[in-house]
């Protein structure tokens, strides 16, 4: 499977990474190398064989359905790039 | 006279605990160690001051008797631990100036003990790399040295592994995704050992790859990591993979004695192109297993090949939707923005700043395999060779096996930069022998075992079943004594 420019852009977009565009045609080949690296799976019969989903034989642990903590507003924004008045802020999201 | 920076985690423990040394001695010697040992660039966050007080507070604890094992010891944390209050930044200048509001389950339970953090120590940007090339901080330099190239440490957790291996601590966390506390590990001649899939707590721990994440000890000996691991491990509600089972003493696990127990050799280990000083190393090992009374059997680990191509399917598909959260909203940078900017630009230039190469690679690559049209060819087969390569395991320790002896890494150390003009999957062939253990989920240790002509460390991996972490250390053990390495790097920093 090759990547061409086209699919970097894609992939880039998909990712919400900014690539310029002079470095689309090296992301590709680097992307296609990794990938022909892994062309290698095809030769594995996987016939009949399930997706791995829990690597431990074990159900995940439910937990009650209740308020474990909270009332720490200042804790959570305390890293926000920007926080005002109580809030993350963004710029205007406008679709 | 040997500093007391130099002891190991046993020794100092047992010093403490007879009063011939005082917790906060022993940390003043290594914040001085660190302060000297800035040309290795392994600790990039500095806490003198709550070393310090919770040395002060360790010699408290240890008066009154009755203390935990680590009580007073020095430790370095991994970069990638959630350190309340102190800079956590994965090595990645995306979560610049972040400092946690909390504490991760890990060093909650060693602050619990009475461990002290020295510093947060250097790593590959989200543990993502073999050489501690990637890092936002620079790259760590091995304290080993032959001629006058630096070396690499080896990743991710190069940091820890240069400032055990330089006794800039006693001990060090590391966390372990493909082979990141057992390669570094055998590249500075130092024990690491990654636990079972949900033997310690990932809470608090920056995810790479959930499904493959561990954290465990990196040390100056087998019964340092026996200590280290017994207080970072038990059940954890907070994580919802953690193994609610007992956790054994692993130190009294340590009985030297592997008479009639089975160490597989997987044939399949033995990869075309080895070098002949790795194949020797090996047979060493095999040699001193025998000579220790145990059972050396041949064994066969079909889908062995097929490891690294299913990691680098599995591990970026969950990087990409791990890192998904990192959007210059909640923490660390945001990019300045151009007037008209809207959030998707934001997103984009944030992320384009914050993430250094490798990182942005691997989620690109994660979000390829998990795009539309491509899941099935790529995610859903690679986690059925995943089920695949379990299934050898769970086989040969079905036939009885105890251990698998293996390489645990295909060179010694390289030098920094060597790999600068390499393809990407070139680096990624220095975990061809740790990542199958991350796979299957296992616990596998690697322990120094000998010098290569060069002067640089090997060292050899064991495997063990799952949760036998205590049989796991006790092989370790046996091999660490019949190897009988005391090498250490010459101080030139």
């Amino acid at each position: 499977m090759s990547i061409d420019t086209a699919t970097a852009r894609k992939v880039a977009k998909l990712a919400r990474i900014r690539v310029e565009e002079a470095d689309l045609p090296k992301l590709a080949e680097q992307l296609s190398g990794i990938l022909g690296f892994m062309e290698q799976l095809n030769e594995v019969d996987v016939t009949g064989i399930e997706p791995m989903v829990s690597v431990t034989p074990m159900r995940l642990a439910r937990r009650a359905d209740v308020v474990s903590d909270g009332n720490i507003q200042a804790q959570i924004l305390a890293n926000a790039p920007d926080a005002r008045e109580g809030f993350f802020a963004v710029p205007k999201v406008v679709e | 006279m040997t500093n007391p920076n130099q002891l190991t985690i046993a020794a100092a423990r047992d010093a403490l605990r007879k009063g011939e040394l005082s917790a906060v001695d022993l940390t003043m010697s290594c914040l001085t160690a660190m302060d000297a040992g800035d040309d290795l660039n392994a600790f990039v966050h500095k806490t003198p001051d709550i070393a310090l007080t919770q040395a002060r507070a360790a010699d408290v604890r240890l008066k009154a008797g009755g203390a935990p094992d680590l009580c007073g010891i020095p430790l370095g944390i991994k970069d990638l631990f959630c350190t309340k209050g102190v800079a956590s930044q994965a090595a990645s200048h995306i979560l610049a100036g972040f400092k946690p509001e909390y504490e991760s389950t890990v060093t909650t339970k060693l602050f619990d003990a009475g461990a002290v953090m020295l510093g947060k120590l250097n790593m590959d940007e989200f543990a993502m790399g073999s050489s501690n090339e990637t890092s936002c901080y620079g790259d760590v330099i091995n304290p080993w040295k032959i001629d006058d190239r630096k070396l690499t440490p080896g990743g991710s957790s190069g940091g820890s592994a240069a400032a055990v291996a330089a006794d800039l601590c006693l001990g060090a966390t590391g966390t372990d995704t493909g082979g990141s506390i057992r390669q570094p590990a055998a590249f500075t001649g130092i024990t690491g050992i990654k636990p079972t899939y949900g033997r310690v707590s990932r809470w608090g721990i920056v995810a790479f790859a959930s499904s493959l994440d561990q954290a465990g000890p990196m040390t100056k000996s087998v019964r340092d990591a026996a200590i280290f691991l017994g207080a970072m491990c038990g059940y954890d509600a907070k994580d919802s993979t953690s193994a609610n089972i007992p956790v054994p003493d692993f130190e009294a696990a340590l009985t030297g004695d592997i008479r009639g127990k089975k160490i597989g050799i997987p044939k399949e280990y033995r990869m075309d192109g080895m070098p002949a000083e790795i194949e020797a190393l090996w047979q060493n090992g095999i040699a001193m297993m025998k000579d220790a009374g145990a059972v050396i059997v041949d064994i066969s680990l079909p889908h062995t090949k097929y490891a690294l191509p299913a990691y680098y399917v599995i591990a970026p598909a969950e990087a990409s939707s791990n890192l998904a959260r990192y959007d210059g909203v909640r923490y660390g940078h945001r990019a300045k923005l151009a007037a008209g900017d809207g959030i998707t630009e934001m997103y984009e230039k944030t992320r384009a700043e914050g993430f250094g190469p490798e990182v942005q690679r691997r989620i690109m690559v994660g979000t390829y395999v998990l795009s539309a049209g491509f899941y099935d060819a790529y995610y859903n087969r690679a986690r059925k060779v995943r089920a695949l390569i379990k299934r050898d395991f769970e086989r040969v320790f079905d036939a009885g096996i105890d251990a698998i002896l293996t390489p645990a890494t295909p060179s010694s150390a390289f030098g920094l930069g060597e790999m600068a003009s390499a393809d990407p999957v070139e680096m990624y062939l220095n975990d061809v022998f740790t990542v199958t253990v991350n796979l299957a989920g296992l616990p596998g240790v690697a322990v120094p075992v000998g010098l290569d002509a060069k002067g640089l460390p090997l060292g050899l991996q064991l495997i063990g079943r799952p949760w036998d972490e205590a049989g796991l250390l006790n092989h370790a053990y046996v091999l660490e004594q019949a190897a009988g390495f005391v090498a250490k790097p010459a101080k030139w920093w």
